[in-house]
């Protein structure tokens, strides 16, 4: 059985807080009770800790006035672009300084505090993609279900 | 409102009385330490106080407050818990950026400023108290927009001809939007000046905080700086903002 004590309820209860009441919204919106599917975009720039956050957003789905089929998580690459010279390159957090991977995974901005463009040395550079947590999609169910 | 961050923002703030934005259209008028210490006398009041440093690509309050940003410690309990600072909460982007230039653009500041309302979990506070950068650009209208109900904006603004069109400029915008406006603090100034432009402006005057020229020597020392008159003028202003006068 898969189990997390509250103390290790970290900065990713934050994030399924805001997601459980981004769909608590749109349904009421729609007049739904349930959504089939919901697919949330995971930038891995804010290395978020995806079985966190999975248990997380059940536990607080359990709460509320609404069910949720399906939850889809999908990777997304980071790709950063230099404003100054069109310089396009990728990171891989998981290979960061273990403080600076903390620092972005709470302030994904605070990448600017740590990157530069490999080329010319800007650090006037656009996330172009995989900045954080994002929802991609939602179907919704029937209000029946 | 598409981004799920905006609904959890007011949570997190729901046991915050009030918020106290430091605002000035000008740079260089004193809104980092007047911010600092509205926040320092408040607690000493016995107020439960936050501060808040919004000037992500110019943080300065912890100077004021000595606190080394690569000793503060990020406290995680369903988000982050702002530390405890000389009695007061308090949180800056330093906790993350350290002291490395932040250089960011209007996107950038927007999602910096979401991100870290949304994780921040203050509790219970009488004041929060927000310093803000100069100017009136992305972290300011986030703030209007998004904590609209509980803000109460503190102008800032010396005596010097510059600043007076500046204050009407801020002052307009904050009128016309129908935010509320505690009024207006006059600093480096030994005799208040600006009474009449407040007056002109219909808010309130809350003082003015003298010039202290040896001020650098004490910035980072709380002892020392309790010893100014600036500590008593700020005292008097929060009492004032406070409704303890």
């Amino acid at each position: 059985m898969f189990l997390i004590g509250v103390d290790e309820m970290v900065h990713e209860w934050a994030l399924a807080e805001s997601i459980a009441d981004y769909i608590e919204r749109e349904l009421s919106k729609k007049g739904k009770k349930n959504i089939a599917k919901i697919v949330i975009k995971l930038g891995i720039l804010q290395s978020i800790d995806k079985e966190i956050l999975d248990f997380a957003l059940k536990e607080i789905i359990k709460s509320r006035d609404y069910r949720v089929g399906e939850i889809v998580y999908e990777d997304e690459e980071v790709i950063l672009k230099c404003r100054r010279c069109g310089y396009e390159w990728r990171i891989n957090p998981s290979q960061l300084d273990e403080a600076i991977r903390e620092a972005i995974h709470f302030v994904p901005e605070a990448v600017y505090s740590y990157f530069k463009c490999p080329r010319c040395g800007s650090r006037d550079f656009e996330i172009v993609r995989g900045r954080g947590v994002s929802i991609k999609e939602i179907i919704l169910g029937d209000n029946n279900e | 409102m598409s981004d799920p961050r905006l609904l959890v923002i007011p949570k997190r703030l729901a046991g915050v009385k009030k918020i106290y934005p430091i605002m000035s259209s000008k740079g260089g008028v004193g809104k980092t330490i007047i911010s600092t210490l509205l926040a320092l006398t408040s607690s000493s009041l016995g107020c439960k106080t936050g501060l808040l440093d919004l000037d992500f690509t110019n943080p300065s309050t912890h100077i004021v407050l000595g606190v080394n940003p690569w000793e503060q410690e990020i406290i995680e309990e369903k988000g982050i818990i702002p530390q405890l600072v000389h009695g007061i909460k308090y949180l800056s982007i330093t906790i993350f950026t350290r002291e490395n230039p932040t250089p960011m653009r209007g996107e950038a500041v927007v999602n910096a400023f979401r991100e870290l309302l949304a994780i921040t979990q203050w509790g219970e506070l009488d004041s929060l108290f927000i310093d803000t950068p100069p100017g009136i650009s992305d972290e300011h209208l986030e703030l209007l927009t998004y904590l609209g109900d509980k803000l109460e904006v503190v102008i800032v603004a010396t005596p010097s001809p510059l600043a007076i069109k500046s204050v009407e400029r801020l002052a307009e915008i904050l009128l016309e939007g129908n935010y509320k406006i505690a009024g207006l603090v006059e600093n480096m100034s030994d005799k208040p000046k600006l009474q009449k432009l407040a007056e002109n402006l219909r808010i309130d005057y809350l003082g003015n905080i003298p010039y202290v020229k040896d001020i650098d020597e004490k910035i980072g020392n709380i002892e020392l700086l309790r010893k100014t008159p600036i500590w008593e003028k700020v005292l008097e202003i929060v009492n004032r903002l406070l409704g303890n006068k």
